[in-house]
C-alpha cells in the first residue's frame, strides 16, 4: 500500500479528489493521502519528495492543514536538481511565510541560488525573495540582487527589479543601494525590465525626498520615453486595443506627476508631452481611456499652464457624456477633486453633472450629488435647488439625510429672498421631514420670526400643508409654532401671496387637537401644540372654553413634560386670567444661535414666577383633579403623578432662570416729567435696546396724587415723518385718585435716520367733573435718546 | 497599490484569493464573504467600481466568475480594470484547454 501511494502521481491525486461526490468523501481521501505523505517524509526518501510535496500543495490549495511539509521545502530548496528546486521553492512561497521560525532558513539557500549563474534558478529565488522576503533577509540579500540588476539577460534582470522594489518597500533604508543602478535601467528597451524600473523610481521618490531631488534629473528622458511609445507605430507585441502598452503609459504619468508637483521646471518640461498624449490617444476603447485619464490626473496634480488645466476639464466634461458608466464615475471623482481649485471650469460642465443625479447607479447619483452641492452659487441657486429637490423626492433613504441638510445649507448661504428661503426649506420638510438635522426646526422658527411681513404667508402655507399630513414631525413643529403665534393671521382673511382660504377657528382647533392625539406625534410636537393651543385663546376672538377642555384633560397626561405645562396652562385661566394676554404675547425676536433655549426660558420664566407664587394651590387643584379623576373612573396609577408634581414646577423652573437671558441693560437715560395739572402727573421713561440701535421705547406713567378721579384718559402722541411711531394699549383709561395704581402706555419709535427726536402730546380726559384737553410739545429731550 | 485579488463563483465560493497585505484568516473570510455580497447584487447596468470601507474594488465578470481587486486611492481605476481583462487573456493563452470558455467571455466584451 505504501509503494503504490507513493507512486501516485498529482495528477492521479487531482483526479480522486474530484470524483469524490461529497465533503466527507473528499476529506476522507485526502486524509489517506496526508498520511502517506507524512510516512514518505519520515523515510526521507529523496527521489519522489517532489511528488509528495506536490501533492501537499495541492491539498493546502483545497484549504487542508499541510504545515508538516515545511521541513520538506528547505531539503528541496538544498537539492541541486533543478524539479526538486522547483516545487521546494513553490512551497516555500505558500507554507513559509514571515511568522514561521522556518523562514529564515532558507536565506542561505537563496544566497547560493543568487550568485550560481544558472537563469531559472535565479528566477526562482529572486521569485521566493520579492514574495515572502522577511525585512532581515532583504538586508544581507540586497547587496547580491543589486549586482543582479545589470546581468545581461532580461528575465533576470526583471526579476531583479521586482524582488528590488519588494525589498524597498520592506526596509526603506536600502534605496542608497538600489538607487546608482536605475540610471541605467531607464535604457532598457525590454518592456517588462522597464516597467519595473519605473516602479522602483516610483517606490524611491515616494519613500525619501533625496531620491525625489535626484530622480527629478531625469524627467527629460522620461518624456522622451513616453514620446516615443506614443508616437511610435502599432507593435504586436505590446499593443492592447490600438494603445502601445497602456501599463507602461500610465506607469509613466504616475512617476512624472510625483516628480512634476511642487517644482515649475519639470512640470514646463511636460506640458508638451501632456498635451501630445491629450489629444493622440485614441478614446474608444478602455485602455485609452486609462490612459487619458492618468493624463488627466497628472495635469491636475503639477504646475500646469492654464490652458492645460482647461484641456484637462474638458477632457473629463467628454467622459461625463460617455455611456459607459465607468468612464463618468471616474470623471465625476475627479472632477469633486478639482471643483475647489478650477471651480468656473466646472462650472461650464454642470448640466451634464446634474443630468447624472437622474442614474439609477447608487454610487454614480452619490458622486453627483456631492458634485452639484459643491457646484451651487449666488446666481444658480435657484435652478439647482429646483433639480435636488426632484431628486430628493426620488433618491434612496440613504442618500436623503444628505441631499436634505446640503440643501438646507445652499439655500441658507444663497437665498435671494426670504420668502423664497422660508418656501424651499417647508418643501425640504414636506418631503423629506424625517431626515433633516435636529437644528432645522430652530432655523426654520428663526427664519420665519424675522420676516414679518412673511408671518401671512408663512402661517397660511404652513397650515394647509398641516391640514394634508400630520406625519413628518419637524414639519408639524414648525406648523404648531407658527398657526399658535400668528393664528390671528390665518383667520384674518386673505393675503395676496397665496390663494384666499377661509379658515374656520374651529377647524384650526380641531387641526391642533388632532397633532396632540395622534400616535405618530413626539413628546416634543405634542409640547408645540399644546403651547400653540394655550397661544390661541388669546388670539382668537371666540370663547375659549374648548382649549381649556383640552388643556384640563393633559393634566392627567402620563407623560411629565405635558402634564406639567396642563396643570401650569390650567392655572393661568384659572387664577391668573388677567395676566394671561401679557404672558401669552408674540416672542419678540430672539438673537441668532441662542434662539430656542432663550424663547423657552423667558417663557417659562414667566410662568415659573406663577407657580412661585402658588405652589399651595397647585395642591388643593391636583386633589380637585383627583376627585375628577375618581367621577371618571380613572386608572388608580393617576393618582401617584399630582402630588410629586407639586415639588418639581418651581425647583425644576429655577434653575431654569439661571438661563443668561438678556444682556446686561446699558446705562439708563433720565426719566423725564413733561405735564403737571392739578395733581396729574405725566412722567415719560426712555428704554433703547441695545440690539436695535434705531429703536427707542417710552414708558408714559400717568399719576394721580389729587382727590378725584382721572377719567377717559386718552394719551395721543405725534412725531416727525421720518420716524416711525407705534402706540400700544394703555393700561387703563382710569387714573385712580391718591396714589392709586398708575396708568401706563408703551411708546415704540423708529428712528432710521437718527434724526433728532421731537414729540407732540395730546391728552383728552376727565376731572373733577370737567373735560380736558392738552396739546404740547416735549421739549428738553435727552440727547441719549435719538443718538 | 493592490491590496487583494480574488476570483469568486456566482454561488460565493472562492476559487482563489491572494493577498498583498497581512490579513488574519478569520477575517478573509469575513472579507470576502462582504465583497462578494456587494458585487453579486450589482446589475449590469452599474459601475464596476464599488467603495468598500477603505478600498476601492474593482471587479469585472466573465460568465460565471467574477475576478476583484482591491486597490487603495492612489490606483488607476481604469488601468485596473484593463488589468483584469489582460490577465484573463493570459491564461487563456497559456492554458490553452481553458480556451473555449474564456472564448465566449471575450466575445461578451
Amino acid at each position: 500500500m505504501v509503494a503504490s501511494s507513493s507512486s501516485l502521481k498529482l495528477q492521479d491525486l487531482i483526479q480522486e479528489i474530484r470524483e469524490a461526490k461529497t465533503q466527507a468523501q473528499e476529506r476522507e481521501v485526502i486524509q489517506k493521502e496526508c498520511a502517506h505523505i507524512r510516512a514518505s517524509f519520515r523515510d526521507g526518501d529523496p527521489l519522489h519528495r517532489h511528488r509528495q510535496l506536490a501533492k501537499l500543495l495541492y491539498v493546502h490549495m483545497l484549504g487542508y492543514p499541510a504545515h508538516f511539509g515545511q521541513m520538506e521545502c528547505l531539503k528541496l530548496i538544498a537539492s541541486p536538481r533543478f524539479t526538486d528546486k522547483r516545487v521546494g521553492y513553490l512551497g516555500a512561497m505558500l507554507l513559509l511565510d514571515e511568522r514561521q521560525d522556518a523562514h529564515l532558513l532558507i536565506t542561505n539557500s537563496i544566497k547560493n541560488d543568487l550568485s550560481q549563474g544558472i537563469q531559472a534558478v535565479q528566477g526562482l529565488a529572486l521569485c521566493t525573495l520579492s514574495a515572502t522576503g522577511s525585512a532581515e533577509m532583504c538586508r544581507d540579500l540586497a547587496t547580491e540582487v543589486e549586482k543582479l540588476l545589470l546581468q545581461p539577460s532580461a528575465y533576470v534582470r526583471k526579476k531583479a527589479v521586482l524582488t528590488a522594489v519588494h525589498m524597498i518597500r520592506k526596509v526603506p533604508e536600502l534605496s542608497n543601494i538600489f538607487l546608482p543602478p536605475c540610471a541605467q535601467l531607464l535604457h532598457e528597451h525590454h518592456h517588462g525590465v522597464l516597467l519595473g524600473t519605473i516602479t522602483l523610481i516610483t517606490e524611491l521618490c515616494e519613500r525619501s525626498p533625496a531620491a525625489l531631488k535626484h530622480f527629478r534629473k531625469m524627467v527629460p528622458q522620461l518624456v522622451h520615453i513616453l514620446r516615443t511609445l506614443v508616437t511610435t507605430g502599432y507593435s504586436t507585441e505590446h499593443s492592447i486595443s490600438g494603445v502601445s502598452d497602456p501599463f507602461l503609459q500610465v506607469q509613466i504619468l504616475r512617476l512624472l506627476r510625483i516628480l512634476g508637483r511642487n517644482h515649475e521646471e519639470s512640470s514646463e518640461t511636460m506640458n508638451d508631452l501632456l498635451a501630445q498624449v491629450a489629444t493622440n490617444t485614441d478614446t474608444s476603447r478602455n485602455a485609452g481611456n486609462a490612459v487619458l485619464f492618468e493624463t488627466v490626473l497628472t495635469i491636475m496634480d503639477i504646475r500646469s499652464a492654464a490652458g492645460l488645466r482647461v484641456l484637462a476639464v474638458n477632457i473629463l466634461g467628454r467622459f461625463l457624456l460617455n455611456n459607459d458608466r465607468n468612464i463618468r464615475y471616474v470623471a465625476l471623482t475627479s472632477l469633486l477633486r478639482l471643483v475647489q481649485s478650477d471651480h468656473s471650469a466646472v462650472q461650464r460642465h454642470r448640466p451634464t453633472v446634474v443630468e447624472c443625479l437622474r442614474e439609477p447607479d447608487g454610487s454614480l447619483s452619490r458622486r453627483a450629488l456631492e458634485l452639484s452641492l459643491a457646484l451651487v452659487n449666488s446666481s444658480n441657486v435657484r435652478a439647482m435647488t429646483q433639480e435636488l429637490q426632484g431628486f430628493l423626492e426620488s433618491c434612496p433613504p440613504d442618500l436623503q439625510a444628505d441631499c436634505a441638510s446640503g440643501i438646507l445649507l445652499a439655500a441658507e448661504r444663497f437665498a435671494p429672498t426670504k420668502r423664497w428661503h422660508i418656501d424651499t426649506t417647508l418643501r425640504v420638510l414636506m418631503t423629506a421631514g424625517t431626515h433633516v438635522r435636529d437644528d432645522a426646526v430652530a432655523n426654520l422658527t428663526q427664519l420665519i420670526g424675522g420676516a414679518q411681513e412673511l408671518h401671512a404667508y408663512s402661517v397660511r402655507r404652513l397650515y394647509s400643508a398641516l391640514a394634508e399630513d400630520i406625519s413628518q414631525q419637524p414639519l408639524v413643529q414648525v406648523a404648531a409654532w407658527c398657526i399658535g403665534e400668528y393664528g390671528d393671521l390665518l383667520l384674518e382673511g386673505s393675503c395676496e401671496e397665496t390663494e384666499p382660504l377661509q379658515v374656520e377657528e374651529e377647524e384650526v382647533l380641531a387641526l391642533l387637537e388632532r397633532v396632540l392625539q395622534s400616535h405618530m406625534s413626539l413628546p416634543a410636537t405634542r409640547g408645540y401644540a399644546l403651547t400653540a393651543l394655550m397661544k390661541l385663546s388669546t388670539r382668537l376672538h371666540g370663547d375659549n372654553n374648548r382649549i381649556r377642555q383640552v388643556v384640563s384633560v393633559y393634566g392627567s397626561c402620563l407623560d411629565v413634560e405635558l402634564q406639567q405645562r396642563a396643570v401650569e396652562y390650567n392655572t393661568l385661566f384659572r387664577k391668573y386670567d388677567h395676566m394671561r394676554a401679557a404672558i401669552l404675547e408674540k416672542i419678540p425676536l430672539v438673537e441668532r444661535g441662542g434662539s430656542q433655549a432663550d424663547e423657552e426660558a423667558k417663557e417659562s420664566k414667566e410662568t415659573a414666577q406663577l407657580s412661585e407664587a402658588a405652589p399651595v394651590p397647585t395642591e388643593p387643584q391636583a386633589s380637585k383633579l383627583l376627585d375628577l379623576l375618581d367621577l371618571l373612573d380613572g386608572p388608580s396609577g393617576d393618582a401617584q403623578h399630582p402630588p410629586p408634581l407639586d415639588p418639581t414646577p418651581g425647583g425644576a423652573l429655577i434653575h431654569l432662570l439661571n438661563l443668561p437671558c438678556a444682556p446686561p441693560p446699558p446705562a439708563p437715560i433720565p426719566n423725564l416729567k413733561v405735564f403737571e395739572r392739578e395733581g396729574l402727573q405725566l412722567n415719560l421713561s426712555f428704554v433703547r435696546p441695545p440690539g436695535t440701535p434705531t429703536l427707542l421705547l417710552i414708558t408714559v406713567t400717568a399719576t394721580n396724587t389729587s382727590g378725584g378721579d382721572v377719567t377717559h384718559f386718552i394719551c395721543q402722541a405725534a412725531v416727525p415723518k421720518s420716524f416711525q411711531l407705534q402706540l400700544q394699549a394703555p393700561s387703563g383709561d382710569t387714573v385712580p385718585a391718591q396714589g392709586g395704581l398708575p396708568t401706563t402706555q408703551l411708546l415704540r419709535i423708529l428712528n432710521p435716520k437718527k434724526a433728532p427726536l421731537r414729540l407732540k402730546l395730546r391728552l383728552t380726559y376727565n376731572h373733577f367733573g370737567q373735560s380736558v384737553q392738552e396739546i404740547f410739545e416735549v421739549n428738553n429731550l435727552p440727547v441719549e435718546t435719538w443718538q | 497599490m493592490i491590496k487583494f485579488f480574488l476570483m469568486v463563483n456566482k454561488q460565493g465560493q472562492t476559487r482563489l484569493s491572494k493577498y498583498y497585505e497581512h490579513v488574519e484568516i478569520n477575517k478573509r473570510t469575513l472579507l470576502e464573504t462582504e465583497v462578494i455580497k456587494s458585487c453579486l447584487s450589482r446589475s449590469s447596468e452599474q459601475c464596476s467600481f464599488i467603495e468598500y470601507k477603505d478600498f476601492k474594488l474593482i471587479y469585472r465578470q466573465y460568465a460565471a466568475l467574477f475576478i476583484v481587486v482591491g486597490v487603495n486611492d492612489t490606483e488607476n481605476e481604469m488601468a485596473i480594470y484593463e488589468f483584469i481583462h489582460n490577465f484573463v487573456e493570459v491564461l487563456d493563452d497559456y492554458f490553452s484547454r481553458v480556451h473555449n470558455v474564456f472564448n465566449v467571455m471575450l466575445i461578451t466584451l
